[in-house]
């Protein structure tokens, strides 16, 4: 997005709590660390923001963004509208100037001069010789580096109105056991911000106000509140093979675990296997999950494709396992850093054969938490792998969600699983046998007692577990897998409905698009644009999800892929038609804005509708598409 | 996978071992293998192997891959928990049933196409860790299952049916096993019941991966004149170097051989194997030693078998992941969730 919509100036006073900036560094160079102060300090003053980061599949040297935004009403989505760039890499000057709005401002690092085709003439340029200064102040190479993009964030400080106790407290606990370095993280942050104070003009109109101190809120990721979920959900094996955007599930798993299931003595309360390869770790959590144990893996896309076979032996032979697939964008390797929500169509039906799966679509780090709980539960009630779909946006990012909260009452549910006693009970145990008419057969774990012993396998079997070719044996089996399936429908994480009076039209999403769609029918909405909405969490579809699509004519079915493969699973398994669900896509990488579902859905409301509100059609769609959006 | 189930027939004066059950106990459905085929003769001697330790059958759990031995965790041990999974990763299914449940006995059974092909890698793994478990390959050099193509331990110049030569090298497990740093590795011979038994006992008792690579002719596919995978070559060929010997707990080691000639082995519940050595300067818990006579002896056209390589206290998956006692599957919820105060406290430090 360039800044090539009309623009100008914007009343002052609604710039105070609601803009965005981006932050263009080298990755590697420590500017992590400032843009999480940065995030961190605004959250602390009460101000509802977010921060994505934008960066390379590479460790060190190439060009990495983060961006902020700030939104006293809390739309967080990602915004491509940016007032403000710091220009910190100067390998990518030329992007970011173009990347400022009109009458936006680049701040950048004078120690050099500025090269003449980067000036532009709608825009405002700060500048703050910060290698110089560091050179000054700083005495090892590296250190000047690190200290460099520390100071940038003071120098913001000054400039958007950073509370500066509030980031010298963040340092007191980041550093709180390296006092050295703490002085020196703060001489760099003071030294920034006292530049900017009496060299440039402070502070912007861009400006922060602390809000009520917020400590209803929190900043997490989503792979941290999924490895929390898999701590509470009292899952003790993890399986795995290092993966972006996935390997921070079980880096933090491994982290909660150390504090929360190691005894003093040393002795652990769960195994963290690093498998050589995700097929493998498939089979680790579908051995561990057939012996009773809560077991799941952390992958992405091409995880998934690793663990097929195995997938589809836990469908059939009727395995409970929990599958985390962290989304990046594909096809193949893709761009491993860049989000997407492309794995949909893959996980639905993963493996070949006649297979469906129970997935979940958490839309943010709140609910990955909750739906983690659920799906274990789910895994073992129905005794089938379960995925929880999230993506790199959400699982990466830093979010602003509520608190978790825990209810001490919860007890988990493990299922039909027959004890010795219960086998005692019964003439003989047969393993797959519907007794109570659910489609669920009872099962029982190895080493238990004989009575209980059967042989699990892939190949054609009846209900009592053995072997089949016959065909009745065989498909009542299978046929009883959809009954299950169907029963399972009404226990999954409900949709979220929201129906507004005089909606003239449905937007229907899952996951991360929530944030993005919201906005969007909040600035239609003020433009008397009314829209349900519908965000679906989990597969197979319920039918509230069917009955509401059935009550629209005009249906826009958000996905972030190209293929549409969301809208596509409607058609699939709804009785909607097709051409009812028009398809609004986004896959270039970045995570979905409110301008992307706009610029789709304003066309054709356009079109279709008999505005007696002149509102939105005299409006021209860049109005709508404002500077803040 | 056909399996039959057995008649059921009671014959009266059965042996019965010290928990009073009989080789019957011990048994599973009916093979439905070819006659003859080696995979047979070793579940024979695995259900021996097993009455003979008196281990309760259903704290037993069968693994298995795809292929005929895979198919065989059915015919030994109807009741025990068995897992006929998909071809070539039985290894980790094991290892997370291993890491779910350490108390229990596991079993794997594998075949060369199965461990060597495409579940190679699984293997090697499997070793890395040190699974406690009895691993055997039932090994034909031949995909029996698919109807007799070469497999990764086909030797070279070796026939097929249809006469023609095998040109790809072999994997040798055992030498695989040796430099991999399995801690318990043999081999043995299908057609050799007093060697294999107590390799199977001793398996079965080590503490971490017992590797046993069990030469088993495949009598439709790979049992004809050229085919160094038959019983005719194999029984010429078969050179053994260390006998193994079995002495339950308390026990008293029978002094009927050479002093020298025995080596006491006590594994990590107490029990002794004591191995008999055809060498005395054979040395079987030296892993250069054992890797260099292997050579030596394939060199000369020989296949040595016994217990050739043993670790006596090595670290399991469970000793190095330090997991607690309690096998973790049977931990309660209220030893694994936190609770609602500390993830209260948690979010303090996410704000
Ligand atoms: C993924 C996959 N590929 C191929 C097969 C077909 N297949 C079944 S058994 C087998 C070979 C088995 O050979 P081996 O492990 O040596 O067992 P044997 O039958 O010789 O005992 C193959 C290739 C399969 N079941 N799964
Ligand atoms: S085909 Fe070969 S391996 Fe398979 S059962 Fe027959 S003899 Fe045994
Ligand atoms: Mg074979």
């Amino acid at each position: 997005m360039t800044g090539t919509d009309e623009g100008g100036d914007l009343p002052t006073e609604s710039r105070v709590n609601d803009f965005a900036f981006r932050v263009a560094t080298v990755n590697g160079t420590g500017s992590a660390s400032a843009n999480g102060l940065i995030l961190k300090a605004i959250h602390r003053m009460g101000v509802p923001v977010s921060g994505k980061n934008v960066f390379p599949s590479n460790i060190q040297g190439l060009p990495t963004w983060y961006e902020l935004r700030v939104n006293r009403k809390g739309h967080l989505a990602r915004t491509p509208k940016f007032d403000l760039i710091v220009a910190m890499n100067p390998s990518t000057y030329a992007v970011d100037v173009a990347e400022v709005q009109p009458g936006g401002w680049i701040l950048y690092d004078d120690s050099w001069p500025l090269s003449k085709t980067l000036i532009r003439s709608d825009v405002t340029y700060l500048s703050v010789p910060f290698a110089r200064l560091c050179v000054d102040k700083f005495a090892g190479s590296r250190e000047r580096v690190l200290m460099k993009n520390i100071a940038y964030a003071g120098a913001l400080g000054a400039l958007i109105g950073l509370d500066m106790d509030i980031v010298r407290g963040l340092l007191e606990e980041t550093f709180s056991r390296k006092k050295a370095l703490l002085e020196s993280n703060y001489v760099a942050v003071k030294m920034g911000y006292d530049y900017a104070r009496t060299h440039l003009d402070c502070p912007l109109p861009i400006q922060l106000d602390k809000m009520e101190p917020d400590s209803r809120h929190i900043l997490m990721d989503g792979n941290t509140s999924i490895a929390l979920g898999c701590i509470y959900a009292g899952a003790t094996v993890g399986a795995w093979y290092p993966i972006t955007p996935a390997t921070s599930v079980m880096d933090n798993f491994t982290m909660l675990c150390k504090r929360f299931r190691t005894d003093p003595d040393g002795s652990k309360r769960f195994a963290i296997l690093q498998a050589e390869d995700e097929l493998a770790a498939a089979g680790i959590v579908v051995g561990a999950g057939w012996m009773g144990a809560r077991a799941f893996t952390s992958t992405a896309g091409p995880g998934i494709d690793l663990m097929c076979e195995f997938i589809g032996l836990a469908y059939y032979a009727e395995v409970p396992c929990v599958f985390f697939d962290i989304q990046r964008t594909g096809p193949s390797t893709g761009m491993p850093t860049r989000t997407q929500q492309a794995d949909l169509l893959s996980v639905a039906y993963a493996s070949h054969g006649d297979t469906k799966h129970i997935a979940l679509f958490p839309a943010d780090p709140e609910e990955c938490f909750r739906l983690t709980v659920e799906a274990f539960d789910l895994a073992e009630r129905f005794q089938t792998p379960v995925f929880v779909v999230s993506d790199l946006d959400i699982g990466m990012n830093d979010w602003r969600i509520p608190r978790m909260t825990w209810d001490d009452d919860y007890f988990w549910d493990r299922g039909k699983v027959l004890d010795e006693a219960e086998l005692a009970e019964l003439d003989s145990f047969s393993r797959y046998l519907d007794v109570d008419g659910d489609g669920i057969a009872a099962r029982t774990l190895p080493g238990v007692s004989a009575k209980g012993a059967y042989f699990l396998r892939g190949s054609g079997h009846d209900k009592h577990g053995e072997y089949a070719e016959s065909e009745d044996g065989y498909q009542e089996v299978v046929d009883r897998l959809v009954r299950k399936l169907e029963t399972a429908k009404s226990a999954l994480p409900d949709p979220v409905i929201e129906r507004r009076e005089g909606a003239s039209a449905l937007l229907v999403c899952l996951g991360s698009s929530d944030g993005a769609c919201r906005e969007a029918i909040d600035l239609l909405g003020s433009r008397g644009l009314v829209l349900d909405l519908l965000r679906v969490r989990a597969f197979p579809f319920s039918r509230d999800v069917e009955e509401l699509l059935a009550e629209h004519e005009i249906i826009f079915v958000v996905d972030q892929n190209r293929d549409g493969q969301f809208r596509s699973l409607l058609v699939n398994e709804t009785g909607i038609e097709k051409s009812k669900l028009r398809s609004v896509r986004h896959y270039s990488g970045t995570p979905l804005s409110a301008v992307h579902v706009i610029k789709e859905v304003l066309p054709v409301l356009d079109s279709h509708l008999d505005h007696t509100a002149e509102a939105s059609l005299s409006a021209h769609p860049a109005d709508l598409l404002g500077s803040r959006v | 996978m056909t399996s039959i189930t057995k008649p059921r027939i009671r014959i009266p004066k059965l042996d019965r071992n010290a928990l009073g059950l009989t080789r019957m106990d011990y048994e599973g459905s009916m093979s439905t293998l070819c006659a003859g085929c080696g995979h047979d003769s070793i579940t024979a001697a695995l259900t021996h192997a097993f009455f003979e330790l008196a281990l309760p059958p259903h704290r037993a759990v069968k693994l298995s891959g795809i292929g005929c031995s895979s198919k065989t965790t059915a015919y030994f041990l109807s009741q025990a928990h068995g897992f006929n999974g998909v071809h070539g990763r039985m290894p980790a299914v094991a290892s997370g049933a291993n890491a779910a449940h350490q108390e229990l006995t596991y079993i794997g059974i594998s075949g060369d196409g199965d461990s060597l092909s495409i579940g190679l890698g699984q293997l090697c793994h499997a070793i890395r860790r040190n699974v406690n478990m009895l691993y055997v390959l039932e090994n034909n050099g031949v995909y029996g299952l698919t109807k007799g193509q070469f497999s990764a331990s086909s030797d070279v110049g070796s026939k097929s049916k249809k006469g023609e030569p095998n040109q790809d090298g072999p994997i040798d497990p055992v030498a695989m096993a040796l430099t991999l740093g399995a801690t318990f590795v043999a081999r043995s011979f299908s057609g050799d019941k007093e060697q294999l038994v107590p390799i199977m006992m001793a398996g079965l008792r080590h503490r971490g991966f017992a590797f046993v690579d069990v030469l088993s002719p495949c009598v439709t596919f790979n049992d004809h004149e050229g085919s160094t995978k038959s019983y005719t070559f194999i029984r010429k060929s078969n050179s053994e170097v260390v006998g193994t010997g079995f002495v339950p707990i308390q026990e008293q080691i029978s002094t009927q051989y050479e002093p020298g000639s025995v080596r006491p082995v006590t594994v990590h519940d107490g029990t002794t194997l004591y191995l008999r050595k055809v060498d005395a300067s054979y040395d079987p818990t030296d892993r250069s030693m054992a890797y260099a006579y292997l050579k030596e002896h394939q060199d000369r056209g020989e296949i040595a078998t016994g217990l050739l390589y043993i670790q006596e206290d090595s670290a399991d998956l469970h000793a190095r992941e330090k997991t607690v006692a309690t096998p973790l599957r049977d931990l309660t919820f209220e030893s694994l969730c936190p609770g609602a105060a500390a993830l209260e406290d948690l979010m303090d430090e996410y704000i």
